[in-house]
């Protein structure tokens, strides 16, 4: 998907990637966590990072928010190397980490307002904005509270306004959702699309595809460091699933025996430990025919494709075990 | 794409607004960016909001010590040499000794302890050290506020001596700045052994050696009492450094020696902050 970012003064056709990697990689002693990966990001664009976890999605998020030298490989932020220009870099940048590091000893606005003195900002205009990222996350009449008080889906927002605190050109997010309950991610996605819709670029890890569908124009598929595919989460079920999946379980005895029998129905069949996938333009048509060979799945179901398929067929894995 | 937000209120729109000045180019290569007060700021903010009662009661611990040892034993004990040879009483003796004791503990408790915590739980530098800040922010500003700690025992402490009469000479006035370089040297330490700590069990070797260094460091008697051999190992030791530089200031007993006090107190804390910032840069910014 083309971004439509904001042109800077030299206005070309093509804007210039706010992020360009070139065989990025990152090893720590004998352990490869980033395997030589190439990717950019276009100003405005919403860039997805999609794998299991181990996958080199973090390391590859450090590196981005310099605070992680690379091994090898070529790595420009913002048309800067964070080698030598880390703080420059960091200074237009936000991140919101995997694990919420919120500074518990702080009230929920001290919070912002220490974080913005971190970036030498001055105290006016951080107070000033304080007040408006504690409306846009919904937290304004928390402003008080302690940090521990919060619930979940709160600190997670809280952490995004931190992160906003120095309007940053790019926001990083690190498996934003994980361990929220789904009204909490309904919220939180609501509010990162709206940040989405006033340009700012957002970088984001997600082991959750429906996270991937919801938030990213364009994703890379990441496993064992390397990057197993690219393109938007339309073209990615596209191009390496159909456009229908049925799900059928014959309970965990028979399921091998069954998938024996249904070999050549489908276009694919995916053999998982408690059930069988199988890949067609119409689930519906599959099903019958398995009714027609006398076989009697307990349950079945046909769904749309998702990024999960598009895994599963990449990696010959699932994406959350 | 749909955003679906079924609870949420629409939240006020979020307007554009300046970017922050972007600091000098590579300055440092990132080590330090001149923003110290805002890690020492936030230190003070969050002592405010939460355990001041904790630092007031560290206060108290020498003061018990010097009435019980000060005024009662010392009633028994009448009057002890400096290391000038000078006769002073014995409550004057030990009260400079505690003094630098509760300078570093002062400094030692903030720059271990509460260091460990927000190294390991609260995850506090790392979302520092996303930031604008470099290591050597971080580490000046931790060791600072120890620093802050220390000096505000000692200032308390002072107070209750010059009250009880055990300030014998006008250079007593220099031994509050001596006591800022004692937790100063203490903290920079202090933070740069606890950066290497995992565990807290680990950390329960620090109380292990400061207990002894309390007793032995010439705090109750004067070195002299010891044969040579030990002499040197309490004499390489930094709490009888401060120990004595304190005790020549508030007792006027000033011998040569207190340069070679300040000498050490100098080489403690350039390599506290040396390693303090290495430490944290590899562990941060890696």
């Amino acid at each position: 998907m083309v971004a439509h970012g904001k042109a800077g003064l030299c206005s070309t056709l093509v804007p210039a990637p706010v992020i360009s990697a070139q065989s990025l990689t990152k090893k720590y002693d004998d352990f490869t966590a980033v395997a030589g990966i190439d990717f950019e990001v276009a100003p405005g664009e919403s860039f997805g990072l999609l794998g299991p976890n181990g996958a080199g999605k973090s390391t590859t998020m450090r590196m981005i928010g310099a605070v992680s030298t690379r091994t090898d490989g070529e790595l420009t932020i913002l048309g800067l190397d964070p080698n030598t220009h880390g703080p420059d870099i960091r200074s237009q940048l936000g991140v919101v980490p995997q694990q919420d590091n919120l500074d518990l000893d702080l009230r929920v606005r001290d919070n912002l307002l220490v974080y913005g003195r971190y970036f030498g900002l001055p105290r006016k205009q951080i107070a000033e904005r304080a007040d408006e990222l504690l409306e846009f996350a919904q937290l304004a009449d928390r402003r008080g509270a302690k940090v521990d008080e919060l619930s979940g889906g709160m600190k997670r927002r809280l952490t995004i306004a931190r992160a906003l605190i120095n309007d940053p050109r790019i926001l990083l997010l690190d498996e934003p959702t994980t361990g929220l309950d789904p009204q909490a991610r309904h919220i939180l996605w609501d509010r990162l699309f709206r940040l989405k819709e006033r340009g700012t670029t957002l970088v984001l890890t997600t082991h959750y595809m429906d996270e991937a569908e919801q938030l990213c124009d364009r994703l890379v598929v990441v496993d064992k460091g390397q990057i197993m595919a690219e393109g938007s989460p339309a073209s990615l079920i596209r191009d390496y699933s159909s456009r229908e999946v049925l799900e059928v379980r014959f309970g965990s005895d028979k399921n091998a025996e069954a998938a024996e029998r249904v070999q050549g129905i489908g276009e694919r069949i995916e053999v998982l430990p408690d059930r069988l996938l199988i890949y067609s333009d119409n689930g519906e048509a599959e099903l019958v025919k398995i009714t027609e060979m006398g076989l009697h799945p307990i349950t079945s179901l046909v769904r749309r494709s998702s990024l999960e398929d598009v895994f599963l067929r990449l990696t010959g894995r699932s994406l959350v075990e | 794409m749909t955003a679906p937000a079924p609870a949420a209120p629409a939240g006020a729109p979020l307007p554009e607004r300046g970017r922050p000045a972007v600091p000098p180019a590579g300055r440092s290569r990132g080590l330090y960016a001149g923003n110290t007060r805002a890690v020492v700021g936030r230190g003070l903010l969050a002592t405010k909001s939460n355990n001041w009662l904790i630092v007031v009661s560290g206060f108290f611990e020498p003061v018990f010590y010097l009435l019980s040892l000060g005024i009662g034993f010392g009633a028994i004990v009448g009057t002890v040499q400096t290391a000038t040879g000078a006769e002073v009483p014995y409550a004057a003796f030990i009260a400079p000794a505690l003094l630098a004791v509760s300078a570093m503990n002062g400094a030692v408790y903030d720059s271990t302890w509460n260091v460990f915590f927000k190294l390991h739980y609260a995850k506090l530098y790392q979302g520092m050290l996303t930031t604008t800040l470099g290591p050597l922010d971080v580490a000046l500003g931790e060791i600072l506020l120890a620093l802050l700690r220390g000096a505000l025992y000692a200032t308390g402490f002072m107070v209750i001596m010059q009250v009880l009469g055990l300030n014998l000479a006008w250079t007593a006035i220099l031994a509050l700045p001596a006591v800022l370089i004692i937790a100063f040297g203490f903290a920079s330490i202090g933070m740069a052994i606890t950066s290497y700590l995992k565990t807290f069990q680990q950390m329960d070797w620090v109380n292990f050696i400061m207990l002894p260094m309390f007793l032995f460091s010439a705090t109750f008697y004067p070195i002299s009492v010891y044969p040579q051999a030990i002499q040197w190992i309490i004499q390489a030791l930094p709490l009888w450094h401060g120990v004595e530089l304190i005790r020549s200031f508030t007792t006027g007993s000033l011998t040569e020696m207190v340069w070679v006090h300040l000498g050490y107190f100098g080489l403690m804390i350039a390599i506290g902050i040396a390693v303090t910032t290495r430490r944290l840069r590899k562990l941060f910014l890696n």
